[in-house]
């Protein structure tokens, strides 16, 4: 690219990224308000940004949507905490234990592809459409998502700092708070992002397919009932919701790195 | 020869053991929802692969391999044309992150409204589920490369194809590998999800008919199938990976010796 080039763009557009971002979510809005309106889709089937925004307004001043959002964000947090917890203990465990490693590797490798949406059958006949049936879905998912980095992370101990602490007789406690988990740290952070992404999805396609409650139930209905408006609504707040926890997992692991020295490459996700 | 067979022990022990733990445990089971696996082993083949693979499994991993195909060549090409503009990139970018926020299998419903519970909207729910991944991560790959490279090729005056294919696809594919990867067990999601809301055929929607038939040992051998078309995804792709980035991963290691 040359630099004429990114001159004339911010010249015409603006100097600032967040103004020439925000110039885009609005051509985004525009377009789709522009391609029902002059029929390139049904409005029946694909209603203009308007009225989606209308369905939108509709929805949150009822209470049922409140109660499902709060319902998709109860599971996703239950099935997060209780995939990262065991992922982190399993993960330090194997780590710790030397021949663990090459023993589980292959077992790892095989269940980690097995696609999680699998289980919904099982997970039907053994909790119904209860909120249990989504959560294994969601810790399933997750956990092996968590697992790969606290592995990982516990591989790439220094082993200068592994020496040391083993010369100085570190306790196999001591061992793992202040060597290992440091060291694990910034995986985990990585772990925690990619995990409350996929906890999220799951957490959407169990309640979409399973119907236990939450906003994935409100869309089937919104859909079979022909509610259109809402429809497209829900789809946007499952995205500013997925926006949320994006941010929010990049800013936890801002916060908690914050103090390691090399800021690592991350690689786009 | 002994390096060989404990690498066999240490990959084979644990996989064995479970499974014999599973078949000795659920042998005699009475359970209704656990059936014996012997039982899901037995059922299998007449489940699948008489008549099924080529109604469902088949169906199924067509669908599955469009959309993919259909989700590489749009991010890759969109991916190329962002990253190769700074100024397309930060236009664009905060409308991607919200449209990738998005879970992909809301889209499931909304596309049925569209397009009917036809093959094609299976196809393009595969599709822009996996479009995401690789156009982020090819956009972050173009973007990556070292500007000696594509400064060299323009001092060369490299037509515009040879640059694409030996500057530009060459630098980013590690990362255009990445997001492929990623976009692959998203597809896998999809493919199910998408048969088991609305369908007519297909793994997905056979394996929850038996469910609600109550036909335990069927469903049992669905999921284990749907395991395995996972597994094997995994293998075949890390294969065609390491053979197109063999250069990628020499190099890597070359320069962790040096």
């Amino acid at each position: 690219m040359s630099s004429t080039s990114v001159a004339g763009w911010r010249a015409s557009i603006g100097s600032s990224p967040a103004t020439r971002g925000l110039a885009g979510i609005a051509g985004l809005v525009l377009l789709l308000e522009l391609v029902p309106r002059i029929g390139v889709v049904d409005p029946r089937f694909f209603p203009p940004f308007s009225a989606m925004m209308g369905g939108l307004a509709d929805l949150v001043v009822t209470v049922e949507f409140w109660v499902a959002l709060g319902q998709t964000l109860r599971g996703w947090a239950i099935g997060l905490a209780i995939a990262c917890g065991a992922a982190i203990l399993v993960g330090l465990l194997i780590g710790t234990i030397g021949i663990a490693r090459t023993m589980t590797a292959s077992t790892i490798e095989f269940l980690r592809p097995i696609p999680s949406v699998a289980l919904i059958p099982l997970a039907v006949v053994l909790y119904g459409s209860q909120m249990q049936a989504t959560l294994i879905l969601v810790v399933y998912a997750s956990f092996w998502q968590m697992l790969v980095q606290v592995l990982y992370g516990t591989q790439d101990v220094d082993p200068v700092a592994r020496d040391t602490a083993r010369s100085f007789r570190f306790s196999a406690v001591r061992r793992i708070r202040s060597v290992l988990w440091p060291t694990a740290l910034p995986y985990v952070m990585t772990g925690f992002r990619l995990a409350a992404a996929v906890a999220l999805v799951l957490e959407v396609s169990g309640e979409l397919i399973i119907g236990s409650p939450g906003l994935g139930n409100r869309l089937a209905v919104a859909q079979s009932s022909g509610a259109v408006d809402k429809l497209y609504a829900i789809v946007i707040v499952t995205g500013i919701l997925g926006v949320t926890v994006n941010l929010g997992a990049r800013w936890i692991e801002r916060r908690t790195m914050r103090w390691h020295p090399s800021q690592r490459r991350e690689m786009a996700v | 020869m002994t390096a060989l067979l404990q690498r066999a022990a240490a990959l084979l022990t644990l996989p064995v053991l479970l499974i014999s733990l599973w078949w000795v445990v659920t042998d005699a089971s009475s359970n209704f929802f656990w059936p014996p696996l012997r039982e899901i082993v037995g059922v299998f083949p007449e489940t699948w692969l008489e008549g099924r693979i080529t109604t469902d499994v088949m169906p199924s991993l067509l669908r599955l391999l469009g959309g993919y195909a259909i989700a590489v060549v749009v991010g890759v090409g969109l991916g190329i044309l962002a990253g190769s503009s700074s100024g397309f990139r930060s236009i664009t970018e905060p409308a991607l992150e919200f449209l990738r926020a998005i879970p992909p299998p809301v889209l499931v419903p909304v596309l049925v409204l569209i397009a009917g519970p036809t093959d094609l909207t299976k196809v393009l729910v595969i599709a822009v589920g996996c479009v995401w991944p690789i156009l982020l991560n090819t956009i972050e790959g173009v973007r990556s490369i070292d500007p000696v490279l594509s400064d060299t090729a323009a001092a060369y005056r490299l037509r515009l194809v040879t640059r694409l294919r030996t500057v530009v696809l060459r630098g980013a594919s590690p990362q255009i590998a990445a997001g492929c990867r990623q976009a692959l067990s998203i597809g896998l999601i999809l493919m199910v999800i998408s048969e088991m809301f609305a369908a007519t055929n297909g793994l997905g929607f056979t394996t929850i008919q038996f469910q609600r038939a109550f036909a335990m040992p069927q469903m049992w051998s669905g999921i284990l199938l749907l395991g395995v078309i996972g597994v094997i995804l995994s293998v075949v792709f890390r294969l065609v990976e390491s053979r197109a980035l063999a250069w990628y991963y020499g190099l890597r290691a070359a320069e962790r010796k040096g």
